[in-house]
């Protein structure tokens, strides 16, 4: 009874922050880009600076009407939402927070490639999504989504399996566990190439070339209305969340803190990915949208070589240091 | 590689207790959840090849192959389940959808998705599928995996069968990815050399009219047939 108690403990825990974080991330990222582009942003929803705007936000979705086009595959239009979401909730579940293990949803033994293989199945959700919608605009963001996935998987597999070399294991919490503050120089390269694609994967700008609003109309969403509408954006600040726990976890040390981490290790988790995710707002403002053919190249030409020789860096330091 | 490494998992792990304290008629949980499993994978399996809309079938096999990651982890292979899920549903159904959107993929039934080579088909599959259920039973009679006990499928116990017993089977696989690898950039870049004509995006400079649709430079399909060559890499890589 006790064990059901608390597994049912984390999982309410873990929903609740895959609930709430997106959301958190979302006002923050209304508040830094209007004051990067120097305006206010939302200011009155809920009193204090605009607080409740995303949940003001939220109520209009509910409230309207939810359309599938006529000529839409009527199933998988409707199904497609809940496949690009549910992953990352599933993701979430295996991000330690803290040292030991009562700081992690579950324990999974395999847990890189647990999360990097989850994540590669939301994209399915848009690729339904694309298909489904009959349109030409949804139909292209597909394609530009599954050829993106199939260019940046690639690096982000390889620096994730040299941190797997480095630490020894594939067990994120035995990752965290076998962490040295020296790691940080050692994979900084791995680290960088992993974001990028990480970024990449999330079709966040300047990588949002499958969703391109200006071009072909929110690509794979364009038919989507009402609450869809709403999940897909809120995968897609959940996979923001999962993008920079896992950075955290991987390559910063997670809940590794330079003045000892007894008792507060889950506030250094969540600082330093509060401040990637900082980084991919910013990422955001500044930089404007990567054309197709220059996405392809850059992970092909610039990322997979540059993973390979983090690979290979870690390889000679591995057997140097034994 | 997962069949392989998967016997060789479970050739290294499995605890070869005595039959006869297995029943078939007392299933654990375990047994029946992986039977039931088993029935949701075959029926995914036939809805696959037998549905008439093109994308409903590459999206059943993400249910088959989604299936067979599952039953992975009821044998306790964990590391062979992610795998399993990394590469087959993440990645060889995304490129199998990619492929269908770039040519063909209308919502509704395909007409042209019947095959008069169905029998032939049929009776192919079931000689395989006899041939490989044969093979396994026929080594694995005695062998049952301990389901209490520790993980026998634990990246750990998987990477060091792997690599002590099976190193030679991995290596010349290997070499035949290679192989792949290297034959698509030939492929390509000799396609490439074929062409020669105009630059893809170009478009004649009065821009009046692309009276004349030529398929072969439609951006669209440049695209794909470039980025076809990229996921083989990719496949290649892994």
């Amino acid at each position: 009874m006790n064990d059901a108690l608390d597994v049912a403990l984390r999982l309410l825990i873990v929903f609740v922050v895959f609930l709430t974080f997106p959301l958190i991330v979302g006002q923050t990222e209304h508040k830094v880009m209007a004051h990067m582009q120097g305006r206010l942003g939302p200011m009155y929803a809920g009193g204090f600076h605009g607080w409740a705007q995303l949940v003001a936000d939220g109520v209009k979705f509910a409230q309207k009407e939810d359309v599938v086009p006529a000529g839409a595959d009527r199933r998988i239009f409707q199904l497609a939402p809940a496949v690009a979401l549910l992953p990352y909730l599933l993701v979430l579940l295996a991000i330690p927070i803290g040292p030991g293990e009562g700081a992690v949803g579950e324990v999974i033994d395999a847990g890189v490639f647990f999360v990097l293989a989850v994540m590669g199945v939301g994209v399915l959700g848009s690729l339904m999504a694309g298909w489904a919608s009959a349109n030409k605009f949804s139909l292209l963001g597909g394609l530009r989504t599954a050829a993106q996935l199939l260019a940046y998987e690639l690096p982000m597999l390889l620096t994730a399996a040299s941190v797997a070399m480095a630490a020894g294991t594939v067990s994120l919490p035995g990752i965290l566990d076998a962490f040295e503050w020296w790691w940080l120089p050692w994979q900084i390269v791995g680290a960088i190439v992993f974001f990028v694609a990480g970024l990449a994967e999330l079709q966040r700008p300047p990588f949002d070339m499958p969703v391109a609003d200006s071009e072909i109309i929110f690509g794979a969403y364009t038919e989507y209305t009402g609450l869809r509408f709403a999940l897909f954006l809120l995968a897609e600040y959940a996979g923001i969340i999962v993008l920079c726990g896992l950075t955290t976890v991987l390559f910063l040390g997670g809940w590794h803190g330079p003045w000892g981490a007894d008792g507060l290790g889950w506030v250094w988790t969540l600082l330093k990915a509060a401040v990637l995710a900082f980084i991919v707002i910013w990422l955001r403002v500044t930089y404007p949208r990567l054309r197709e053919d220059q996405l392809q190249r850059l992970s092909w030409t610039l990322l997979v070589p540059l993973s390979l020789a983090q690979i290979a860096l870690t390889g000679i330091v591995k057997v140097v240091i034994q | 590689m997962s069949p392989a490494a998967a016997a060789a998992t479970a050739a290294h792990s499995m605890t070869t207790a005595a039959a006869e304290s297995h029943g078939f008629l007392s299933p654990t949980g375990v047994e029946i959840a992986f039977l039931l499993v088993g029935l949701v994978t075959f029926g995914a399996a036939l809805v696959t090849v037998t549905t008439k809309q093109l994308v409903h079938a590459a999206l059943w096999l993400v249910v088959t192959l989604g299936g067979i990651a599952v039953e992975y982890l009821l044998l306790t292979a964990e590391f062979i389940a992610w795998v399993q899920v990394l590469i087959y549903v993440g990645s060889v159904v995304v490129l199998l959808l990619f492929g269908l959107m770039l040519t063909k993929a209308p919502i509704g039934r395909s007409p042209d998705a019947d095959s008069g080579n169905r029998w032939a088909a049929l009776a192919v599959a079931v000689a395989a599928a006899a041939a490989l259920v044969w093979v396994v039973v026929d080594a694995f009679r005695a062998t049952w995996i301990d389901l209490g006990g520790p993980a026998a499928g634990s990246t750990e116990a998987t990477g060091a069968s792997l690599f002590q017993n099976w190193v030679l089977p991995f290596e010349a696989l290997s070499v035949l990815l290679l192989a792949a690898l290297v034959g698509a950039i030939v492929l390509s870049r000799k396609a490439k050399t074929e062409k020669s004509s105009p630059p893809v995006n170009s478009r004649p400079a009065t821009g009046s009219s692309p009276s004349v649709p030529d398929s072969r430079n439609h951006p669209v399909e440049r695209n794909g047939s470039v980025k076809g060559t990229e996921s083989a890499e990719q496949e290649g890589g892994r």
